[in-house]
């Protein structure tokens, strides 16, 4: 694979519809970033400028303003296209296909989700064509809970739990590091449906138990919101009290990039925090399931967590052979023992951590909250310094190659 | 800055801090909400409206929406954030910082534009108090109510002023505000569009188009003021009027929407015809446009007014995005082309510009009403009908100024008074057109349901489905 990969690049284009807007000019005195302008026709917004910071949203008298299509980034409507325009255009299908069905609040959290990558990637060479939008909110499929299991200990501050969900005969064949979304039922504060909510696959391709269509999610009950303050999550709390045999609305498959490689000797290097571990457990366990295939590659692991308490799948994961992957714990929160984050973790095995990097067969996970993302840039940064390599060379390089793949929330 | 509703009066400007303060407006809330119990929309005392309510200034809390009971709506006073470090942008005390008190020698002045603003708040709340009882769905019920409470805001927005600001003259300036009364003979409002009646729901919907819009224009212009507290009271008013221009521009486009369907749906334009549908033929509603268009015109005030040159010199009232105009902000000097009438025609003359500002404030208005006349055009043409609504003449059926004098037509002709009153109903609605219009007016209160005369929204309030119950009667 070459550097000059093409990626194609859906983006969540803000677009204001003349045949509503008022031209009260509202939106363009609220915009922070100065992304709204008009002349004597239309009011227009910016691509270039736009960060979809919504803060135009609530004052718009109209609701004109709240017009999104999803577009590839070099397509996106120029602001002279705007203005000559008496009406939206209706959605367009995107060079990215099927992308175009997928919901906005899908494209929206994903585009957030996959910002610390750089856009939209591509997927490694090897990967397996992934399925996508087989499942609309329109016409959601219906999966029933076989197991619901808490993973963290009893007395730890947060509950995550393993759910499995089965398919019946309905067709939903994911890969390791896609997506599925969740409606949760009934109405908002506002009157109006959920928004989906999406969550990882925890287990590999064949499922959570092979050759049973299931499978796996990796769900910890939301009590608090990022800042701390009580609140508590509509669809994490859903399916955290859901029992056995209950029916679940289910959407997607999602994700086209965030997929593990296939070939032999392929190696991962996965960064993950709490339930940042759903992809890392199911790639983990697609390749325990082939170990005696003797394929080759490595697998080399670092997860942090408040405790060992709050980690999921600690248990299972100190069982794996070391020879099969390499295991690196970091812990914030231990009584006694000094604050340790992943980032501490990768600048101390800084040599292997390079050692992989170099190796064109691997290939780069980080998923879990945002607030990791910089960090761990840092500290490959650092280990890439203190081994003779330079980051800032590298890291094109591997999102060009599709061996880096970032998904934080 | 968020605003306290746990307290009586809801404020961003801590009023809690200034104990006399909140006295006197504490003394003028029940005044305030006695002259709503009678003089406010009829027969809501028990209604839930689905309101937005402003929690904060910041955009995020400019539209919280829910249920409210109207009497119970938290009229507060909210100011918008203050700007750092900002000054006087024009006149002659350009550069110093902006005052954050009342100047002395422009105390009486400034007190009369306070006043002349405040009064049309409470005055359209009372032209439009019947229109509920004919409403032509939920959802037009509820954006009438919005547009009541909001204009109720306003009035608390220039009372604050006025307490805070003028004293023992502030407090009796307040208190005439709820005693001056929409169209009464012995104590009328202020300006003469405001003591007109709406007695329609065109009529609501062409008043809040052009008529609110020159509210927008004055408070823009409020807005450069030198006076910091007056120009932030303002900034904040002018994301509620937006709303208003907003119910006035669907409104009427939606009224022509539904006229035009039926026209394609019967091939006529005959309005004999479609007046037997039931719906208003695009004659009567280019009358409507004309006699708000032109009232609106007077309320710019005198072509040539040396008040306007003296609130500008002096910092008190600036034009139209001041701070935007890429010249002196002096205009010593500069001229401005006004109409006269020349050897019986209308014909230009060069003003002093600082004399001209309520002119030039008047065509920045014309310049955005006619964009959204031609809005509504776009929407006949999409229905293939050949038909095109369009601005009167500025000096069309003028009240004040020079042009009073004169009698002209839409097209700015000067006519004999023969001529004029031979035509006057083909060019303003007549007796016949108001008649009819009343005739339309029926209620409609069911959930998703809209009177023949009207099409329905294109999109629902807070983006709700069309068949929400935007009104809940008790």
């Amino acid at each position: 694979m070459s550097d000059g990969a093409q990626t194609v690049e859906v983006i969540r284009q803000h677009l204001i519809d003349p045949e509503i807007c008022i031209r009260c000019n509202t939106c363009e005195e609220t915009c922070p970033v100065k992304a709204v302008t008009h002349d004597a026709r239309n009011y227009v917004v910016d691509p270039a400028k736009c960060n979809s910071c919504n803060e135009c949203i609530a004052p718009c008298p109209t609701g004109a303003i709240d017009n999104w299509r999803r577009v590839d980034r070099q397509k996106a409507y120029t602001l002279d296209e705007q203005l000559s325009w008496d009406s939206l255009p209706a959605q367009q299908e995107t060079d990215a296909g099927a992308v175009a069905d997928t919901p906005l609040e899908v494209v929206q959290f994903t585009a957030e989700a996959t910002a610390g990558q750089g856009g939209t990637a591509v997927p490694p060479w090897s990967a397996a064509h992934p399925y996508t939008n087989l499942y609309t909110i329109g016409r959601p499929a219906l999966a029933t809970v076989t197991g619901n299991f808490r993973l963290t200990a009893d007395g730890a501050s947060s509950d995550i739990r393993h759910l499995v969900l089965d398919f019946g005969g309905a067709a939903f064949p994911v890969l390791e590091g896609q997506t599925i979304g969740i409606i949760p039922p009934g109405l908002d504060a506002a009157g109006k449906p959920h928004h989906v909510r999406l969550y990882s696959v925890a287990s590999p391709r064949e499922g959570e138990r092979p050759r049973y269509n299931n499978l796996a999610l990796t769900v910890k009950r939301v009590t608090e919101d990022h800042e701390g303050k009580p609140v508590l999550g509509v669809a994490s709390n859903y399916l955290c009290d859901r029992a056995k045999g209950d029916r679940v609305q289910v959407v997607g498959p999602y994700g086209t990039t965030f997929l593990m490689p296939n070939h032999p000797r392929s190696s991962l290097l996965m960064v993950c925090t709490g339930t940042g571990s759903a992809p890392m457990r199911a790639m983990t366990e697609r390749r325990r399931r082939r170990i005696a295939l003797n394929e080759g590659g490595e697998l080399m692991l670092f997860f942090g967590a408040r405790s060992p308490d709050e980690l999921p799948y600690c248990g299972p994961l100190l069982k794996l052979p070391k020879e099969f992957i390499d295991i690196n714990f970091a812990f914030s929160r231990v009584q006694g023992d000094p604050k340790r984050y992943v980032q501490d973790r990768i600048r101390e095995r800084g040599a292997d951590v390079v050692r992989l990097l170099d190796d064109p067969d691997s290939y780069v996970y980080i998923c879990g909250l945002k607030d990791m993302e910089h960090g761990v840039d840092q500290a490959f940064r650092d280990a890439c310094r203190a081994h003779g390599a330079d980051w800032d060379r590298r890291l094109p390089e591997l999102r060009a190659q599709g061996r880096y793949h970032v998904e934080t929330y | 800055m968020t605003i306290d509703y746990s307290e009586k009066i809801p404020n961003n400007v801590d009023l809690a801090g200034n104990k006399t303060l909140q006295r006197a407006l504490l003394h003028w809330q029940p005044e305030f909400l006695h002259w709503w119990a009678d003089m406010g929309p009829e027969g809501t005392s028990n209604v839930d409206v689905y309101l937005r309510t402003a929690v904060s200034v910041e955009p995020k809390g400019w539209a919280h929406f829910d249920y409210v009971k109207m009497p119970d709506y938290r009229w507060g006073i909210f100011l918008a954030p203050a700007e750092a470090d900002r000054k006087v942008n024009f006149g002659a005390h350009k550069g110093e910082p902006a005052w954050q008190e009342v100047p002395g020698e422009y105390r009486a002045n400034l007190r009369r534009l306070i006043v002349t603003q405040g009064d049309t708040e409470p005055a359209s709340v009372e032209q439009q108090r019947h229109l509920g009882l004919t409403c032509p769905s939920l959802y037009d019920l509820r954006n009438l109510f919005q547009v009541n409470v909001e204009e109720g805001r306003h009035l608390w927005a220039m009372v604050y002023l006025l307490h805070a600001h003028f004293g023992r003259d502030g407090r009796e300036e307040a208190e005439a505000l709820l005693e001056r009364r929409s169209g009464d003979a012995d104590n009328p409002r202020i300006l003469g569009a405001f003591n007109e009646p709406t007695p329609d729901w065109l009529s609501f919907f062409m008043f809040t188009f052009f008529t609110d819009r020159d509210g927008k224009y004055q408070l823009c212009s409020l807005a450069e003021s030198g006076f910091d507290p007056l120009a932030r009271t303002c900034r904040f008013m002018l994301t509620e009027e937006a709303h208003h221009m907003f119910v006035g521009e669907s409104g009427v486009g939606r009224v022509i929407q539904r006229t035009c369907e039926a026209m394609a749906a019967s091939r006529t334009d005959d309005p004999a015809t479609l007046r037997a549908q039931g719906v208003i033929d695009l004659p009567t509603i280019q009358r409507y446009l004309n006699l708000h268009f032109s009232v609106t015109m007077d309320l710019f005030g005198s072509d040539v007014s040396s008040n306007a040159a003296t609130f500008y010199t002096t910092g008190l009232k600036g034009r139209f995005d001041e701070t935007k105009i890429p010249d002196d902000h002096l205009l010593v000097g500069a001229t401005y082309p006004v109409l006269e009438i020349r050897d019986g025609r209308l014909a230009t003359a060069e003003a002093p510009a600082l004399n001209a500002l309520n002119e030039k404030l008047r065509d920045d208005y014309i310049r955005d009403a006619t964009a959204g006349i031609e809005r509504w055009n776009k929407i006949i043409e999409k229905q293939g009908v050949a038909f095109r609504l369009k601005a009167p003449h500025k000096a069309f059926h003028r009240r004040i100024g020079p042009l009073a004098a004169a009698n002209i037509d839409p097209d700015g002709n000067v006519v004999s008074a023969a001529e004029w009153a031979a035509s006057v109903d083909r060019w303003l609605p007549s007796a016949a057109d108001r008649v009819f219009v009343a005739s339309l007016m029926g209620r409609v209160a069911a959930p998703g349901r809209y009177a023949n005369w009207i099409a329905p929204p294109a999109r629902g309030i807070n983006n709700q489905p069309a068949d929400f119950e935007y009104v809940r009667f008790n």
